[in-house]
């Protein structure tokens, strides 16, 4: 790989994960949210996979792909639990202001949905660019 | 505490196997624990599915509306006496797919995500059977869809891509079809919810765009389910994945399009207006005829045991061609009857890989003398799958073929006849073959696990129960279909009539 | 305008069916993208074409303003969108390793899962 991709990578490594936060966090009330978030910051990891190696791109995650997915999944799955012990309704979500911030228990829906997002595009990126084919 | 699981019940079929595919996913690489996730899913979820049956049995249906949206703005799921029913034996089958995996299951096949995998497809199963909303039962098709492409490359062999690639492109023709056929709906009525286009449906106009829709239903259930002009994908696909994976497929998957077909032509369109019946009638026969004809050249266990699969599904599709309240009784109990008996069919296709180490029929041989209790229990499925008294299936195509005679489609009883008979050639393959000659090179036979008989005799079990002693189910089957038709029922769970008023002014 | 939408339609249609007929998986993955834009786009027709404002709630109101759009059909499409994105990666993969371990991308070369227990094979290959 050329020295500006692998330079660059790095500023854009943190550049997109910064951004896709700031997404997730924006899509409270305008455009954005957990999906594009997560594709942001799976780019973030692709680009590192892809200027670099894989194995490199692994270590930056920490955990494997499909755990965070789980972790993902899960978080999602819990953040509609409260609405059913309020409501009975699942998915009903709570919601509270802390100072200016309005939070709720949707928050944590699109952390999970963040989280799913990254752990499957992830594990789909990182077979590609292992895998030599034939 | 107990009235909270009974307000909420309708949620944990889905939820259960959510989390549990959730869990494995995060404890991936811990093979142990993911195994006591998965066991304890599926048996929480089979007595929560139960549950639901038994309150829907004695208090009529149950619905719940999502996220604290009334219908028809939120996403709704509800139960019928046939969804129920439908959940149960689905569960059923996925408990005894996993005592059967317990020794059957490869490290690598875990390694590749068969636990996060199969609870997955568990939600999609169960989701698509409660919900009450056309677009999200599209949702929980694609979930279905996508785990189980993970599930038939489960092991990555040569075979197992090939077949997983056919699977793919043509069910994803039949999704983009169901799409197609929502965005019509929708565009002519205005409304997703099942039981508003219950109500709304019969007071539209009719246009070109809802026959449009209609046959686009038709073709992509068509697809799903495995009809006459659209089944190549099923035989081509299912035997190649492991005999697990097949067993859960053959049960459960076209069962699914098999009920949505249902759902949509009883709930949404009148099947006894415009060709539906005619068509039906069409791919009924070719269905049944077809599919008992390519079984009948092939030799690999599972490929036969595929193709019976939809000459299967052309017996269920009669339900709706004849479509009189006694053929929609039939269909049902056939429903039942055939997701035991097939998958029975797949998990001894699994023994006799056990004891023999082959799947195809050439090759294998004796297993009368090695092991008798096995032919025993072969003869159960096979003989019922054919049609043979005292079995469930003699009177699952009993009621099917009365209410063809009684419903004026006497040829279509005549097909189903011949085809009955055709089963019969087939089963009595694989029993010459796998069981009575002996095999042509010297065969080192294995022990068959435990594990692998109890699914197999539970089976059996359930099989001759339902043979001897069918009057109950036959009364279920026929409030199943009476509660299917109703339109009335499904509408009133969620709208009385302030509501209609309020939309009026 | 409905009618050049629907021209669009039908001639998306057409270009992924022509692509699917194809015996090359790359190209059959490329008609069910096109085919699955064109469902997404009809989906966008049938829900009524209008020219308003986007349905986005103003911050100083609590529902949506009369001239705003139907956001039910945007919704479903996002959904069709992120539910097809997934499914194609997933069927890319595929193709990628059908590609790895049967060394061809063309249909007429993958018959594997039809040799097992074929009368027209002798003996398939093993497995289970």
């Amino acid at each position: 790989m050329s020295l500006i991709f692998t330079t660059m990578t790095r500023i854009f490594f943190i550049l997109l994960l910064v951004a896709s936060i700031f997404m997730l966090f924006r899509g409270h009330n305008n455009p954005g949210g957990g999906f594009i978030g997560g594709l942001f910051a799976a780019l973030a990891f692709a680009l590192l996979a892809l200027s670099d190696s894989v194995d490199t791109a692994r270590r930056a995650l920490m955990v494997h792909p499909i755990t965070l997915l789980g972790l993902g999944l899960l978080l999602a799955l819990l953040s509609g639990l409260p609405g059913l012990f309020s409501d009975s309704s699942f998915l009903r979500h709570w919601w509270t202001s802390i100072g200016a911030l309005h939070v709720g228990t949707a928050t944590i829906f699109d952390v999970g949905v963040f989280l799913v997002v990254i752990g499957g595009v992830l594990s789909l990126v990182f077979r590609f660019y292992q895998e030599e084919p034939a | 505490m107990v009235d909270f699981i009974r307000e909420t019940i309708i949620l944990w079929p889905v939820a259960i196997p959510l989390a549990a595919a959730a869990f494995a996913a995060a404890l991936s690489g811990r093979h142990g624990l993911q195994r006591v996730v998965t066991l304890g899913a599926v048996i929480m979820t089979f007595a929560a599915s139960l549950l639901l049956l038994s309150i829907v049995l004695s208090e009529g249906m149950v619905a719940k509306e999502f996220g604290g949206w009334r219908a028809p703005f939120g996403i709704v799921f509800m139960a019928d006496s046939f969804s129920a029913a439908m959940v149960t034996i689905a569960n059923l089958l996925a408990l005894c797919a996993i005592i059967f995996a317990q020794t059957e299951l490869r490290p690598r096949q875990i390694e590749a995500g068969f636990h996060p995998l199969f609870q997955g497809l568990m939600v999609g199963v169960n989701g698509a059977f409660l919900t009450g909303d056309i677009f999200n039962l599209y949702v929980w098709f694609e979930v279905m869809l996508i785990t189980t492409l993970g599930l038939i490359t489960l092991d990555r062999t040569r075979a197992q891509i090939d077949g997983a690639i056919k699977y793919a492109i043509l069910n994803l023709i039949s999704t983009i079809l169901f799409l197609m056929a929502i965005g019509l709906l929708y565009g002519a009525t205005g409304t997703l919810n099942m039981s508003d286009l219950a109500r709304v449906l019969p007071e539209t106009q009719a246009s070109a765009a809802l026959t449009i829709s209609a046959m686009m239903f038709l073709v992509a259930f068509g697809i799903k389910s495995g009809f006459f002009p659209m089944f190549f994908w099923l035989p081509s696909s299912y035997h190649t994945a492991s005999i697990i994976v097949s067993a859960v497929f053959a049960g459960l998957l076209t069962k699914v399009g098999i009920y949505a077909l249902f759902r949509v032509f009883t709930l949404l369109f009148d099947i006894d207006d415009g060709a539906y019946k005619p068509l039906m009638a069409f791919f009924a026969a070719g269905t049944m005829i077809f599919g008992v004809f390519g079984a009948a050249v092939q030799w690999d266990v599972r490929r036969i045991l595929s193709f019976h699969i939809i000459s299967q599904i052309g017996y269920i599709m009669l339900g709706l061609a004849v479509a009189t309240p006694l053929a929609l009784a039939g269909a049902v109990f056939y429903i039942f009857h055939h997701i035991i008996v097939k998958a029975n069919l797949f998990f001894i296709a699994g023994a006799i890989w056990r004891a023999t180490g082959t799947f195809d029929l050439r090759q294998c041989g004796g297993l009368i003398k090695q092991s008798p209790y096995l032919t025993l229990l072969f003869a159960i499925p096979a003989l019922s799958l054919a049609g043979i008294p005292p079995l469930s299936g003699f009177w699952a195509k009993f009621m099917m073929i009365d209410a063809s005679f009684r419903g004026d489609a006497g040829w279509l009883a005549a097909v189903a006849l011949f085809v009955g008979l055709l089963t019969i050639f087939s089963m009595s393959k694989i029993w010459l073959e796998a069981f009575w000659k002996n095999p042509p090179r010297p065969i080192h036979y294995r022990p068959v696990p435990v594990t692998v008989t109890v699914p197999i005799v539970t089976l059996c079990i359930i099989t001759l129960t339902i043979g001897f002693a069918p009057d109950a189910l036959v009364r279920f089957s026929q409030r199943a279909a009476t509660d299917m038709a109703d339109r009335q029922a499904f509408i009133a769970l969620f709208f009385d009539d302030t509501d209609i008023a309020e939309v009026n002014q | 305008m409905s009618l050049i939408y629907a021209f669009s339609v039908s001639a998306l249609m057409g270009v992924g069916i022509y692509l699917m007929l194809s015996r090359h998986l790359m190209r059959m993955l490329f008609g069910v993208v096109i085919l699955s834009t064109a469902a997404n786009l009809l989906i966008f027709v049938s829900g009524g074409l209008q020219a308003v404002a986007p349905p986005i709630i103003q911050g100083d109101m609590n529902i949506l303003g009369e001239t705003a759009a139907n956001p039910l059909p945007q919704a479903l499409i996002l959904t069709a969108i992120v539910i097809g994105f997934a499914l194609v990666a997933f069927a890319a993969a595929l193709v990628l390793k059908a590609y790895g371990t049967i060394g061809s991308v063309f249909t007429d070369d993958q018959n594997d899962a039809e040799r097992l227990g074929s009368p027209f094979y002798e003996e398939g290959p093993r497995n289970g």
